[in-house]
């Protein structure tokens, strides 16, 4: 469209100079935008595009070609002698040297040379400049980094259908070799496909495992043979072989019940050893003639040997330095002491702790101080002092699940391990803290169920429910022994078995009076029903007791724990353990 | 001359040292304390360390130079000084 601009002018300016000035702007023509015109046209969408101003480059491999490469030593005789020189000639030598020596430059650079040299030669005299400078000073104690442990290795059952890990065994000379034997606990559940082979594994490998043991019948448990390291006893539902399936026990004589322990004997022959099951007896062996048992011992807590009353028995355990004692933990949940050169059956078993609410699941001498052990059952683990028979010396608070399995460090006399049914591993210092465990890992998802540490103390391996045996590595907090630790464990020992020794003096006392003011009670009122006809009535008035002294105790916990003191809790502990045996014993008497 | 055998005497006369060799360009020993047939081992070998250390100090950075080389073991040290055309090789058992 056109825009125009019109003026008019008169003829006479025609011609005239043109005077130019400043005038506001004038609007000529405003064309605003036609919206139906908009109609024509789509609006485009965004878009975002990348743009990049980078140099093209292009990736190419090269190989170089090989360079071979020799070595040699080279031997030098005499070199670098000028032609005319035969260097076996004494004289041509010596006059070259000579020669050499006169030269100017020679003068002048060893003059130089040997200052530098005879200073670091004095240096070397003067000071040991390579010397450590903080050699021989004591380690400080580096603040205590949080126990820790790490998992190294897992050695999974190669075969589909998964099997318990039920027994673990370390190689004695140095523990390179697991053996691990594996069975399905649940008794009927055997299905056709499970294998029944159990396998010793190397450490380093845990692809395959080094060796496959094909025994008869699954195996539950297997020790090493201290003394010879290449024979192994494995024992299961009914017999009992060694590791390159040597021999067989027959039938007849064997247990009954899957046979839970078995352990080898300190003897001279080295071939002796000693096995457990839950139908009830302890059976000794020995190796070389496996048809029969040599002995036979039946675990009936009324010493009459009698078969049909005996305890299951769980776990075993023998310590070298005592030969003539071992221990057997029970299904019941009692541990019973015995000795094995009694002459007669009755006197065999020496007497018995009462301790767990379920079977016994490990039971293990501590190997400094032989005169305590540790058992597990049920939800507790409990350290015992053989002197004292009534209760432990020491308890751990009840915990969320089984345990099912412990052992002592074979380094630090106050640590020691336990299994729970929920994957956990725990590691216990009882100098440390006696109500927690110092570490707590959660090895996997599935009950865990055997533990074995290795001699060394650093490497435990412990067994799951699916066939995996996890090697853990302790950190070495935990696995050095430390300086006061025996003395220290000592004394904390003696201090709890004389404490349950005034304990058990105490009980005694009360139950006498009891007794005696009972009978003085019943002689004057004869036909009042008294507590021991009316079980009812006794056990509801025991449970209030109970009840009340449970609250009376909470509440004097509550003011009491501000204190930190270890010996606090521990005599908290007690005492709930003690209300409850006074309501025990109440019931009872 | 008499200034160079003076220099020698001195480091001879360093507690611990147990000899000197003096090994020119070509790797012939010029003066030595020691009996020849180690003399004639150290003077061999040493050479050869000596370049290798040079090329490895020069090939980092070619404005550099090897100054001194000491070479400590569980029974004595060694201690070279090189130059253009000679080397001082000093043994010595540091007193410790």
């Amino acid at each position: 469209m056109e825009i125009v601009h019109v003026y008019t002018k008169d003829r006479e300016e025609f011609g005239r100079q043109c005077l130019l000035w400043d005038r506001p702007t004038e609007l000529l023509a405003d064309i605003l935008p036609d919206q139906n015109l908009a109609s024509n046209f789509i609006q485009r969408n965004h878009k975002d595009q990348a743009v990049q101003a980078g140099r093209q480059v292009s990736e190419h491999q090269v190989n170089t070609e090989r360079f071979e490469s020799d070595s040699h030593g080279v031997n030098h005789v005499e070199g670098g002698w000028p032609k005319d020189i035969n260097p076996l000639d004494m004289e041509q030598t010596i006059r070259f040297r000579k020669k050499a020596e006169k030269d100017e430059s020679y003068l002048n650079s060893i003059q130089q040379l040997g200052s530098v040299t005879e200073y670091c030669s004095r240096q070397n005299n003067a000071v040991d400049i390579y010397q450590e400078p903080f050699d021989g000073w004591e380690e400080v104690e580096e603040s205590p980094e949080p126990p820790s442990a790490k998992t190294i290795n897992v050695f999974r059952d190669p075969n589909e259908v998964r099997r318990t890990v039920t027994g673990l065994s370390w190689h004695p000379d140095g523990g390179r070799k697991l053996a691990a034997a594996y069975s399905c606990l649940d008794f009927q559940k055997t299905s056709r496909d499970m294998s029944l082979d159990s396998y010793i594994w190397d450490v380093e490998n845990p692809n395959r495992p080094e060796l496959i043991l094909k025994p008869a019948s699954p195996l539950v448990c297997l020790d090493y043979n201290p003394k010879d390291p290449h024979t192994l006893v494995g024992v299961y539902w009914d017999t009992r072989r060694g590791s390159q399936p040597v021999e067989l026990s027959s039938v007849e004589h064997s247990h009954r019940d899957p046979v839970y322990k078995i352990i080898w004997l300190q003897s001279k022959t080295g071939t002796d050893a000693f096995s457990a099951s839950t139908d009830g007896q302890v059976l000794w062996w020995d190796a070389r003639r496996l048809s029969e048992p040599t002995e036979r011992l039946v675990l009936d807590p009324t010493r009459e040997g009698n078969l049909n009353r005996a305890l299951g028995a769980i776990s075993l355990e023998f310590e070298a330095t005592m030969p003539t004692k071992f221990m057997v933990g029970t299904e019941q949940g009692l541990v019973v002491s015995c000795n094995r050169k009694a002459k007669t059956p009755t006197e065999k078993i020496v007497c018995t702790y009462d301790g767990h609410h379920g079977p016994v699941y490990a039971l293990q001498r501590n190997p400094f101080f032989p005169k305590n052990f540790l058992t597990v059952g049920d939800w507790t683990a409990r350290i015992w002092s053989e002197d004292i028979k009534e209760s432990s010396i020491m308890c751990t608070k009840y915990q969320m699940s089984y345990l099912t399995d412990a052992c002592w460090s074979p380094v630090r006399p106050s640590v020691f391990f336990t299994l729970k049914m929920d994957g956990m591993l725990e590691v216990w210092d009882i100098l440390f803290k006696q109500s927690d465990p110092m570490l707590s890992l959660k090895v996997c998802d599935r009950a865990l169920y055997s533990l074995r540490v290795q001699d060394n103390g650093r490497l435990v391996a412990c067994g799951s429910q699916q066939g995996e045996t996890t090697l853990l590595e302790i950190c070495s907090e935990l696995s050095t022994l430390q300086k006061n630790d025996k003395s220290l464990l000592a004394a904390m020992f003696e201090r709890e078995t004389k404490r349950e020794k005034i304990l058990e003096a105490r009980q005694r006392e009360i139950r006498l009076k009891e007794r005696s003011r009972s009978e003085q009670s019943r002689e004057e009122e004869i036909g009042r029903e008294d507590g021991e006809d009316d079980p009812d009535q006794l056990i509801t008035r025991a449970e209030s007791d109970f009840y009340s002294q449970v609250e009376a105790e909470l509440k004097r916990r509550e003011r009491r724990e501000e204190e930190a003191l270890r010996e606090k809790d521990v005599c908290e502990e007690k005492e709930v353990n003690d209300e409850e045996e006074a309501g025990r014993n109440e019931t009872s008497s | 001359m008499a200034e160079v055998e003076e220099t020698l005497k001195r480091i001879q006369g360093q507690k611990g040292v147990q000899g000197i060799i003096i090994v020119n360009s070509e790797g012939i020993p010029v003066k030595t304390t020691l009996d020849n047939s180690s003399t004639v081992q150290y003077a061999g070998l040493i050479h050869q360390l000596v370049m290798k250390a040079r090329s490895t100090v020069r090939d980092i950075d070619p404005q550099n130079d090897l100054t001194f080389l000491r070479v400590r073991s569980k029974k004595n040290e060694i201690m070279i000084a090189p130059d253009k055309d000679y080397f001082l090789i000093v043994i010595q058992n540091p007193s410790d």
